[in-house]
């Protein structure tokens, strides 16, 4: 399970909880989120400019 | 850098503007201050126009006096100024500011007889303030607390317009500066056909956004987990109290008054992005959305009264950055006065394109692939400002 942060404002997408709110549920691996995904918060970052947070 | 901002805080900065901000009260307020003189003092219709004369003229002319304003917060003193709660109070104070102020002006509508241009002025004032609320429902729908979240919503609630709180963050930052856009105004799109594209447009994005979201949360879209339906109970709810009070003839004045305060927005919305566009990458994507994207007004009066707002490109680049840290950048597409003064203008569109359409060109480099045009007017306006397609030699070509 890992952590993933937006650059622009440091939303975290975590696997381990996913984000309910989003309809992610927990557990929902980073990979199966949708090519659209934008961050939830600032909607400026795609999925592809999310950085992989080291444990 | 983070390691300043932890010694001392803000770094050695002060803002100056901190005890300014509480102009961003003082104005949204003024729509209070009317009915109360015509009350409390004499009741002479003209008080009525207080605000909106305010508005309209006095901003304007504050403006053009006391000029720009283009110092920034050092970045290192942005996460202290961030985490001042001063700057929240200021923005959560005017939450009943504002509530107060639309039910006594609903209430002295319904009880006291005014002649038509008292009845004009308490439209127009509340309307107003109404935009104010947008402006401040904007700040805080932008913040990730729960608390913000839902004043945002209670605070669009009194004009029916909770919806822009899912509209503005996922579609519009989403969308803006491109033809998909319904809130970026196109180069030779007047305002008054603008907005016959903005106010649905925006309502149907909410709403397809809210249905995509639910779906994924496997929930019915009338589910009151649905974020354009909250705001609108608290609407609907306000709405039929005032009714039940004052009557049904209130309603089509309330009507009357939620237009005007979502028109406030359309117009912010025109100016904000007018004709300028994202170029289209190869993947099929629009580049990110970047500073030269946005028309900027550095006015000092009308950035108090509108939680700088006006500084509109650092808020695209970074939307959850609060008010109070937003900055300024050197050669940003620039207003020639603050938005008070570009709204008067762009009542009048021939004097609008007359004033804004060279300062595009000037904005994008004379290049027509970087101008959102109105489809119907895309041929004409290019003769008359004498521009030519780039020749497509591939992607890039035009950078
Ligand atoms: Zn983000």
């Amino acid at each position: 399970m890992t952590r993933y942060q937006c650059p622009e404002c440091g939303y975290e997408y975590d696997e381990a909880a996913g984000d309910p709110h989003q309809g992610y549920p927990a557990g929902t691996a980073w990979d199966s989120l949708p090519e659209t995904f934008t961050c939830p918060d600032c909607a400026v970052r795609y999925k592809e400019d999310f950085r992989a947070l080291e444990e | 850098m983070q390691h300043l901002a932890a010694d001392n805080g803000l770094a050695g900065y002060v803002d100056r503007k901190r005890r300014l901000w509480l102009f961003s009260l003082m104005v949204p307020g003024l729509a209070l201050v009317g009915p109360l003189l015509y009350m409390l003092v004499s009741p002479n219709v003209l008080w009525l126009w207080l605000s909106t004369i305010f508005g309209y003229v006095v901003i304007p002319m504050l403006d053009g006096v006391l000029g720009e304003d283009l110092s920034n917060p050092p970045e290192e003193a942005v996460p202290a100024l961030e985490a001042d709660p001063y700057y929240r109070y200021v923005t959560y104070a005017l939450v009943p500011i504002l509530w107060v102020s639309f039910i006594v002006n609903i209430a002295f509508l319904g009880l006291h007889e005014l002649p038509w241009y008292g009845t004009l002025a308490v439209i127009l004032a509340t309307g107003g303030s109404l935009g104010f609320g947008l402006n401040l429902g904007h700040e805080m729908g932008h913040k990730k607390t729960g608390l913000e979240r839902w004043l945002a919503k209670i605070t669009l609630a009194l004009g029916c317009y909770g919806h822009f709180f899912v509209e503005h963050n996922r579609g519009h930052h989403r969308d803006v500066a491109t033809p998909e856009d319904p809130a970026s105004a196109r180069m030779g799109e007047s305002i008054y056909r603008f907005v016959f594209r903005e106010m649905p447009g925006a309502f149907f994005r909410a709403w397809d956004l809210e249905a995509q979201r639910l779906e994924r949360c496997g929930k019915s879209v009338w589910s009151l987990d649905n974020e354009v339906l909250q705001p609108a109970l608290i609407s609907a709810v306000l709405y039929a109290l005032l009714i039940a009070w004052l009557g049904i003839e209130i309603l089509p004045v309330m009507l009357l008054i939620a237009f005007w305060g979502a028109f406030q927005l359309t117009q912010a919305n025109y100016i904000e992005h007018y004709g300028l566009l994202r170029r289209k990458e190869p993947s099929g994507r629009y580049e990110r959305c970047q500073p030269h994207h946005s028309w900027n007004s550095n006015h000092l009066f009308s950035n108090w009264a509108l939680f700088h707002l006006q500084r509109h490109s650092d808020h695209h680049a970074h939307p959850t950055r609060r008010y109070q840290s937003l900055r300024d950048f050197p050669d940003l597409p620039r207003l020639p006065n603050g938005y008070f003064g570009m709204y008067l203008l762009a009542y009048f569109p021939p004097l609008w394109q007359r004033v804004m359409d060279p300062r595009l060109l000037e904005a994008v480099g004379h290049d027509p692939q970087r101008i959102n045009f109105l489809p119907a007017k895309r041929e004409q306006l290019m003769r008359r400002y004498g521009l030519s397609e780039a020749p497509l030699d591939g992607a890039g070509a035009a950078a």
